[in-house]
């Protein structure tokens, strides 16, 4: 349990500083923006309670808003992942299987779980976030094309993560 | 009570993500300038749209008396424009030298009324006596020869066109000299014949046909270029087709040239004839 908080704060901290001190800085003509912190919240363990799922959700968003200027964008963009994700876990994964398995990692769960569940939070999370930062239904074409390829980007960039750190998993 | 707990907790989830969402959303609206903005307009949207329905259908309601109004605005405003005035004000280019004494001086007018397909052509200017322009004087455009000053009212000119049967103007094509008409077998407005050349010196396609000295323009003003040569003419000098600098059909400003000697010449001249 201690092991677990430490490794997340650790990989929080990691996750927010690659956020907003580099991948802030890219993009595709602001198109295709990457928004990898997400991840944190991907890899959180299965066995996490709902509330505290949310909160740290919220604070995720909350902590790379105040890097963004976008005070409660990314919160509420994130508050709908964590919804998104308990939805998505409850349908896919068998709640007995989460003693040997307590994070949703690449190595653990398999690729093409991994990518599915990475393509779909990413969506709905760009998603909120792009919708919610126009503010607007007049330009919806183009936001749609910014969700789209953003989320790709975002995935893209997750996988990649995931396969630097990849671990076998262990039996 | 406890069905409402029971309840909640079993889709603990969803409440959480209301919770959350609002939390997150009130707190976008609050600290962001441009969603609050957004917030108050969309919600203005409703009202805005509604009242320019209304509007667009209780305008059709007063359609006539709306184009009422326009026309006599219209006709206010025409009354104002610059058109309806006469202008009054003249441009004279003058060069004072001491060293050379001017000869011409030219006077910028606006034409008013213009023909090229008639017989005999007519240009109307709207300068006059008044701004010192008299019977008899050349009239240019920027590109060429345009004509003579044929009559003359307080304000409004008439001038014989080249393109006039009696127009005659002495040219030179290569120092050699002869007379320039139109509607001599042609009545085309892009050309003119040149006459009296002698038929023994070659005259080349493409050769600038300028005023001769002889003229009331001053010497060496554009007429136009030789394009066609060796019509048949008298026995001793064939004719040449010149095409014209000016196109007429397009002529909007000229100027009345004002020959400052031709008074003092024409004294002189007419001794001759007395004697």
């Amino acid at each position: 349990m201690g092991r677990a908080v430490i490794i997340n704060a650790i990989r929080f901290v990691l996750l927010i500083a690659t956020q907003v001190f580099l991948l802030k800085n890219t993009g595709y003509y602001n198109l295709s923006v990457p928004y990898l912190y997400i991840l944190f919240i991907l890899l959180l363990p299965f066995n996490i309670p709902n509330g505290l799922l949310f909160l740290l959700a919220f604070v995720t968003g909350l902590t790379v808003d105040v890097f963004y200027d976008t005070l409660g964008l990314h919160a509420l963009a994130c508050s709908v992942m964590a919804f998104v994700r308990i939805i998505f876990i409850s349908i896919t994964v068998q709640r007995d299987g989460f003693d040997n398995e307590p994070e949703p990692r690449l190595g653990i769960m398999g690729f093409r779980w991994f990518v599915f569940y990475a393509i779909i939070l990413a969506f709905f999370h760009h998603l909120v976030l792009f919708i919610f930062e126009a503010f607007r239904l007049s330009d919806l074409g183009h936001t749609l094309v910014r969700v789209v390829l953003s989320s790709l980007l975002s995935t893209f960039l997750i996988l990649v993560t995931e396969f630097v750190f990849y671990r076998k998993k262990v039996r | 009570m406890r069905n409402l707990w029971l309840f909640i907790s079993k889709y603990n989830a969803f409440f959480l993500l209301v919770i959350f969402f609002t939390t997150s959303l009130i707190m976008l609206v609050n600290n962001n300038s441009y969603q609050r903005a957004s917030v108050w307009n969309s919600s203005n949207q409703f009202v805005g749209s509604a009242y320019e329905k209304m509007n667009e259908f209780s305008s059709y309601l007063v359609l006539g008396k709306t184009n009422d109004s326009l026309v006599a605005e219209n006709a206010r405003l025409r009354n104002l424009l610059k058109s309806s005035f006469y202008s009054d004000s003249i441009k004279r280019v003058t060069v004072n030298d001491t060293l050379l004494k001017q000869q011409y001086t030219y006077t910028v007018a606006k034409v008013i009324n213009n023909s090229i397909h008639q017989k005999n052509n007519y240009i109307t200017i709207n300068r006059g006596k008044k701004h010192g322009i008299e019977k008899g004087m050349g009239v240019t455009s920027a590109t060429g020869v345009v004509g003579i000053v044929l009559n003359v009212s307080d304000n409004f000119s008439t001038i014989r066109s080249l393109l006039h049967t009696e127009t005659k103007v002495s040219a030179s094509v290569n120092g050699n000299i002869g007379s320039l008409v139109w509607g001599e077998g042609n009545f085309d407005a892009r050309y003119a014949t040149l006459k009296d050349i002698q038929g023994h010196l070659v005259v080349k396609k493409g050769s600038r046909v300028i005023t001769s000295e002889f003229s009331l323009f001053p010497q060496g003003t554009n007429i136009g270029v030789v394009s066609k040569t060796g019509l048949k003419g008298t026995e001793s000098a064939l004719n040449i087709e010149v095409k014209l600098d000016t196109d007429f059909s397009a002529l909007h400003y000229v100027y009345v040239i004002n020959n400052v000697l031709s008074r003092e010449q024409l004294s002189l001249e007419a001794l001759n004839k007395a004697e």
